[in-house]
């Protein structure tokens, strides 16, 4: 019933995208698209939500379109409604955000069509039900999403990024069309009911596994095909970027559990998981040394990502492995702890970008060491970047601490592998885990603290104003479903049940919203729990108590005094901490051996009126050991073979006519 | 009359690539546009012969078309083109007629290799037909490589299509639609190519590729 409703909203938004073509050029066509495209996403939000908490059967849809012996098939299940959920809540938020934001857009032909198409190809790779529409719609995402990256081209930086984008969103396509080929089969059953009701041999579905996680892996940003991601992701416009980091890495993610878990079917193999296992934790830990060394805001955020998604997998990858040993009920606990994840991340990820844009817009600066003291100009921004921050930083009583909870106590459950290879690895993939998420938090001390606290590092940064009512509302939605989705994680979980059933022969988390006092109970309660209002009740009245009572015992009284300087009688904002600073040690502890980070310090001569010279120089392991000699491999060969341009007719008639001679004289020799 | 249809058939068809021998033989370029205009007229035959024995009036189109523009215009239309240019008296260096008649017989045994096994199942009309076919194709691809003249080059090309003509009426012709098309194609084709070959020799002062190639070489590095 609704599912004709929901592929009838993407067109509609791909009519208001043809319509901004013409509306772009007037002042309130901005206002217009974005209106309409938060009014569709509510509606599509709506459906899903209805569609997921009613708990009702999928329900499918074939149209006379596409290939003419195959159709374009649509289905609405689980798992595809929550996905639709994390996809058009960050596409509303994104919309509302920029009714404000996106008056500021220098460009608005070049991101207004775009928008409304991209949120319909994100809409259209939920829906499908058979490869061709599949990939037909996965394009569609990548190529309006590569357009939007590309609204600013005239920065070569920029232009650099969409080029490596869309040279990696070919690689992955290419991948995916592997995968669904070898899905297939020879008999080229190409819809998903097809390819559900039959088997793949072991050998096959392992190459299958493999093609998915370059696919969905490199769309999603897992290392070592991370590359773009932070290229492209703060090179579009905020909003964008919010939708590109906190919701396209999802479809990724929706892909690769739509083939891995969903169309692949039963035959798991242990070892599975530990590939997927091995790359979550190496992704996660990786992202976040990037992002520690990172000092413009949006690549912070989108190295973030990376990190985040290694988390997701790392639970998808528990969940492989449990499943291989037929250990369900846990298989449920870490497909809910990536789930979980999936949704968190969309939100916090989504606020962040759009503070970041927020900031972007009264500044005009990225760069973290030319801000600085935004708290006083901007304090509603702050503090919903504060949460932001606080909830990516999984911090309790905020929703990123539920989901890596979770994951936590998927992977204390992992003694009970039966495999000696699993039983090392899980626990040294959680200490992978456990110590990225304490340089998130690190990380996001410097974030918060380099932009919004100490004093202006720049006159830009001096006289920034507050940012508009829409962006604050769009940014406040997100913060207060961050806090909330934190105290009541129940709810979410038993939300996420229909979804793990689905994927998990059946077997899900038990109901939550029995449990006293509203407390989350992944396996027995006698094991561990955790309770999100009581955190959240304890910290707000321990923390007022104690300001009450300092105030009660101390004196109320406000003093002014000058602050202590340091004996520095001159006050440069130039003497601040900067974010250099705050990532020097971990660049010490950690850069010298992932980034090969040198530091060189040219002092001259006393009575040299030169200046000292501090320098820091780091390396790039995976682009310059992966990507570069690739690079240089494809230049060296093509222009080895450039004299090819050169030849003269009779040389290439001649070469036409030598291949034909050869390929007769086989087909002649070879029968 | 299934027994002598089929030797006839098979006669104009066999014609066609000794006419492509003859193309390859030919070093004074009106002759090879005469050879052509020969090597039309025996398509143009072959065609109306198999219109004939598979009673397909639609062929007698295709071979009126041949006729008209295979046959008579485009060989006019060459024969004002190299005399304008003022080279119908010039020898073309053909090096070695022997090594090109030897390797085009190769080519002729190679088709007829490929083709015969591939269409076992095709009656045998179709299968001479498409064998011959490909032959004539090849030669013509021959003639393109081993010629150093423009024009040469043309004719190799409209000998190609001779070929690929001649296959598509033996497999029970091809729709009037797409003849025709192919038709006016070749035509414009022609009219670019002289306009082109006009050009090129304004600029160059001669028709023989390889003095382009000279040129050629200039830009290599």
């Amino acid at each position: 019933m609704s599912l004709p409703l929901l592929l009838g909203l993407p067109m509609l938004l791909l009519a208001v995208g043809a319509y901004a073509i013409a509306a772009a050029r007037r002042p309130d066509g901005g206002r217009q698209v974005y209106g309409i495209a938060l009014f569709v996403c509510i509606v599509l939000l709506a459906l899903a939500l209805g569609h997921l908490l009613a708990g009702r059967a999928p329900t499918t849809l074939t149209l006379p379109l596409g290939l003419p012996w195959l159709g374009a098939h649509f289905r609405l299940d689980a798992l595809a409604a929550f996905f639709l959920i994390v996809v058009n809540l960050g596409g509303a938020v994104a919309s509302l955000f920029a009714l404000g934001y996106g008056q500021h857009e220098r460009a608005p032909e070049r991101v207004l069509p775009f928008f409304p198409a991209f949120l319909a190809g994100m809409n259209l790779v939920l829906l499908a039900d058979d490869a061709f529409t599949f990939l037909v719609a996965w394009e569609f995402m990548s190529l309006s999403s590569w357009a939007l990256v590309m609204a600013h081209h005239q920065d070569p930086a920029n232009a650099r990024a969409g080029y490596l984008y869309l040279v990696m969103a070919c690689f992955g396509t290419l991948a995916l069309l592997l995968a669904f080929g070898l899905l297939a089969g020879p008999d080229g059953g190409y819809d998903f009911a097809t390819i559900r009701a039959g088997t793949t041999s072991p050998g096959f579905a392992a190459l299958v596994l493999m093609l998915a996680l370059l696919g969905a892996g490199s769309k999603a940003g897992l290392v070592p095909l991370h590359v773009w991601l932070p290229l492209a992701h703060p090179a579009a416009p905020s909003h964008v970027s919010a939708l590109m980091s906190g919701v396209m890495t999802k479809v990724a993610i929706y892909g690769f559990i739509r083939i891995v878990f969903d169309l692949l079917g039963e035959p798991v193999v242990w070892w599975w998981g530990g590939v997927v296992l091995a790359l979550g934790g190496i992704t996660a830990m990786l992202g976040v040394l990037y992002a520690l060394m990172q000092h413009d805001l949006k690549r912070l955020l989108a190295y973030h990502t990376v990190e985040n998604i290694g988390i997701i997998f790392i639970g998808l990858g528990l969940a492989l492995a449990f499943q291989a040993n037929q250990m369900y009920a846990s298989a449920a606990l870490a497909l809910t702890a990536a789930l979980f994840h999936v949704l968190n991340h969309s939100l916090f990820k989504s606020l962040l970008f759009l503070g970041t844009g927020a900031v972007l817009t009264a500044t005009g600066e990225r760069d973290m060491e030319k801000l600085g003291g935004l708290i006083h100009p901007m304090p509603w921004t702050a503090l919903a970047f504060l949460i932001g921050a606080a909830a990516i930083s999984a911090l309790p009583p905020l929703n990123g601490f539920v989901s890596e909870w979770l994951t936590f106590q998927a992977i204390l459950i992992s003694p009970e592998l039966p495999q000696w290879l699993l039983k090392f690895l899980v626990p040294a993939v959680g200490a992978l885990l456990a110590l990225s998420a304490a340089l998130a938090a690190a990380c996001f001390v410097k974030a918060f603290g380099i932009t919004f606290l100490g004093r202006p590092r720049s006159p830009a940064a001096a006289t920034a104003r507050e940012t508009d009512r829409y962006s604050l509302t769009a940014m406040f939605v997100l913060a207060g479903l961050c806090l909330l989705a934190g105290i009541l994680p129940g709810l979410v979980v038993d939300g996420l049940a229909p979804v793990v059933g689905l994927l998990n022969g059946s077997a899900r988390l038990i109901p939550q919203h029995h449990q006293p006092w509203l407390t989350l109970v992944p396996v027995v309660d006698v094991k561990s729990t955790y309770n999100g209002l009581l955190v959240m009740l304890f910290m707000a009245l321990s923390g007022f108590g104690a300001a009450w009572l300092i105030h009660r015992l101390a004196s109320d009284k406000v003093r002014h005094s000058p602050a202590w300087d340091c004996g520095f009688p001159e006050a440069n904002p130039a003497f601040q901490y900067t974010a250099g600073s705050f990532a020097q040690p971990i660049r010490r502890v950690f850069g010298s051996i992932v980034f090969q980070a040198r530091e060189r310090v040219t002092m001259p001569p006393p009575g040299d009126s030169r200046p000292a010279r501090f320098k820091v120089e780091l390396h790039d392991p995976v682009w310059e050991r992966g990507y570069a000699p690739i690079a240089d491999a494809v230049v060296a060969l093509s222009s080895r073979f450039n004299y090819l341009q050169y030849l003269t007719i009779r040389r290439y008639l001649s070469l036409v006519f030598g291949a034909l001679v050869v390929l007769l004289l086989g087909m002649v020799l070879w029968r | 009359m299934h027994g002598l249809a089929f030797d006839i058939a098979h006669f104009l068809a066999g014609g066609m690539v000794v006419a492509s021998f003859l193309l390859l033989y030919q070093d004074r370029l009106s002759a090879l546009i005469n050879v052509f205009a020969l090597h039309s007229l025996v398509l143009v035959l072959a065609v109306g012969w198999q219109a004939h024995i598979q009673n397909a009036h639609h062929l007698y189109v295709t071979a009126g078309i041949a006729l008209i523009f295979k046959a008579i215009i485009i060989p006019t239309a060459l024969h004002r083109i190299v005399r304008r240019l003022g080279i119908h008296r010039t020898l073309e260096v053909v090096s070695g007629v022997g090594r090109d008649m030897l390797a085009g017989t190769g080519l002729v045994a190679l088709a007829i290799l490929v083709m015969l096994p591939v269409t076992a199942k095709a009656d045998a009309l179709a299968r001479e037909d498409l064998a011959f076919a490909l032959a004539v194709v090849l030669l013509g691809l021959l003639l393109m490589v081993i010629r150093h003249n423009a024009v040469s080059l043309v004719i190799g090309f409209m000998s190609l299509e001779n070929g690929l003509v001649l296959a598509a009426a033996g497999a029970r012709g091809m729709p009037l639609a797409v003849e025709i098309s192919i038709a006016f194609s070749v035509l414009i084709a022609l009219i670019v190519i002289g306009v082109f070959l006009f050009r090129i020799r304004e600029r160059f002062d001669s028709v023989d590729m390889q003095a382009m190639d000279t040129f050629r070489e200039g830009r290599r590095r």
